[in-house]
C-alpha cells in the first residue's frame, strides 16, 4: 500500500519536473540548440551524429569544443583532452547538486545515471527550484526535468537540422551568437561565489590572447592559466579584505 | 581515416565526447558527499573551468563561423557590450541580456545590408 501511494507521487513530481520544458531557461536552451545546429549543419556534420552527440554528450560547452575539434581535424587525445578538461566545471557541479537530491536510501547508480542530464541549464534550475520539493521527491523532480529536457533537445535538433540551412543570413548570424551570450548572461548570473566572475572575465581575455601566441593549446591554458590567475587573485582580495577588516 | 566515415564519427563522439564529459560527472558523484563546498581546490577548479569555457565564449564571439564571418569585429563586439550594459541596469536578468545583445547583432546585420 505505502510503496504504491509512494510511486504515485514520485510521478506527479517527475510530470511536475517535465512542465520544466516550459520554462525561460529551458526556452532559451532550446534557441541556444536551433543555433547549434546551424552551427554544426556550417560545419558539415550529418544530422544522425548532431542528433546522437545531443543526447551522449549533453553538455553545449563541450559539444561546441568537439565540434570544433572534429572541424580543426584533431586526433582522439586531443578532442578528448580539450573535451574532458572544458567538462571539469561538469565535476563540481555535480558534486554540489548530489547533496540536495539524494537521502540516505537513494542507490549511487541512479545518482550516477541521472549525472549524465546535468548541465549548465538543468543545474541552475535544479539548483534553484528543488528546495521548493520535499526531499523523497527531488530525485523524481530532477530525473522529469533533465530526461525531458534531453530527449526534447534531440527531436528538435533532429527536425531543425534540416531547416537551418535555408535560413536568412541575419537569422543563421544571430541563432549563431546565442550560444556565447547564453554562456555568458547564465554563467554570471548562476555564479554564487565571486571567483567565477573573475575567471570569466580573466579567461574572456586569456582566450584571444593563447589563441594568438599558442593557437594548439589555447583552450587548455587559458583554462588552467587565466583560471590559476583568477583563483589567486581571489585569494589576494579575499586576505586583504580579511587584513583591513 | 578521418572523422567523417561512419562507424569512427560515433566512435569519435563516443570517445571524445561521452566519456569526457560523464567521467566528470560520474567523479562528481562520488565527490558529491565528500568535496567540502567551501574547499580551496574546489575553488580552484571552479576558476579552472569557469576560465575555460570563457575562452571558448571569447573564441565564437571573435572568431565565428558560417554567416558571422563575413561580419565587422566592431559589430560583434558593440551588441555584447550594449547587451552587458543592459544586463548590468536593467537588474541582472539572462534574458534581458541575451535579447538586447540579439537585437543589437540583428539591427547592425540588417544595417550592413546582410
Amino acid at each position: 500500500m505505502k510503496s504504491d501511494e509512494n510511486d504515485q507521487s514520485s510521478v506527479v513530481w517527475f510530470l511536475s519536473g517535465m512542465r520544466g520544458l516550459f520554462s525561460l531557461p529551458a526556452f532559451i536552451l532550446m534557441l541556444s540548440f536551433v543555433g547549434f545546429c546551424s552551427l554544426t549543419a556550417q560545419a558539415g556534420i550529418p544530422p544522425e551524429q548532431v542528433v546522437f552527440m545531443t543526447g551522449m554528450v549533453w553538455a553545449l560547452p563541450a559539444k561546441v569544443i568537439l565540434v570544433s575539434s572534429m572541424m580543426s581535424g584533431a586526433s582522439l587525445a586531443a578532442a578528448f583532452l580539450a573535451v574532458s578538461l572544458s567538462s571539469v566545471r561538469l565535476m563540481p557541479m555535480v558534486a554540489a547538486l548530489i547533496p540536495e537530491l539524494r537521502t540516505s536510501k537513494t542507490p549511487t547508480w541512479l545518482l550516477l545515471f541521472l549525472s549524465h542530464f546535468v548541465a549548465i541549464t538543468a543545474w541552475v534550475f535544479a539548483m534553484e527550484r528543488v528546495q521548493a520539493v520535499p526531499r523523497d521527491r527531488r530525485v523524481a523532480f530532477f530525473a522529469g526535468f533533465g530526461i525531458t529536457l534531453v530527449v526534447a533537445n534531440m527531436v528538435l535538433v533532429g527536425v531543425v537540422y534540416h531547416f537551418v540551412a535555408d535560413f536568412p543570413p541575419i537569422v543563421a548570424g544571430c541563432l549563431f551568437f546565442l550560444t556565447p551570450i547564453y554562456f555568458l548572461a547564465s554563467i554570471w548570473h548562476s555564479a554564487r561565489h565571486p571567483v567565477v566572475h573573475i575567471a570569466l572575465l580573466i579567461g574572456l581575455v586569456a582566450g584571444p590572447l593563447f589563441y594568438w601566441l599558442v593557437p594548439e593549446f589555447d583552450i587548455l591554458l587559458a583554462g588552467v592559466g587565466g583560471g590559476t590567475l583568477a583563483w589567486a587573485t581571489e585569494r589576494l582580495w579575499h586576505r586583504r579584505k580579511e587584513a583591513s577588516a | 581515416m578521418t572523422w567523417q566515415d561512419g562507424w569512427w564519427a560515433y566512435a569519435f563522439i563516443a570517445i571524445a565526447g561521452w566519456l569526457a564529459t560523464d567521467i566528470w560527472r560520474w567523479l562528481g558523484v562520488i565527490a558529491g558527499n565528500r568535496l567540502r563546498d567551501d574547499s580551496e581546490a574546489l575553488n580552484w577548479v571552479r576558476a579552472v573551468a569557469t576560465a575555460l569555457v570563457a575562452a571558448v565564449i571569447a573564441k565564437l564571439i571573435l572568431y565565428p563561423t558560417g554567416v558571422l564571418e563575413q561580419s565587422p569585429l566592431w559589430l560583434r563586439l558593440g551588441s555584447v557590450a550594449i547587451g552587458a550594459t543592459a544586463f548590468f541596469l536593467l537588474g541582472r536578468k539572462p534574458a534581458i541580456g541575451i535579447a538586447t545583445t540579439i537585437a543589437a547583432l540583428a539591427a547592425g546585420l540588417w544595417w550592413l545590408g546582410f
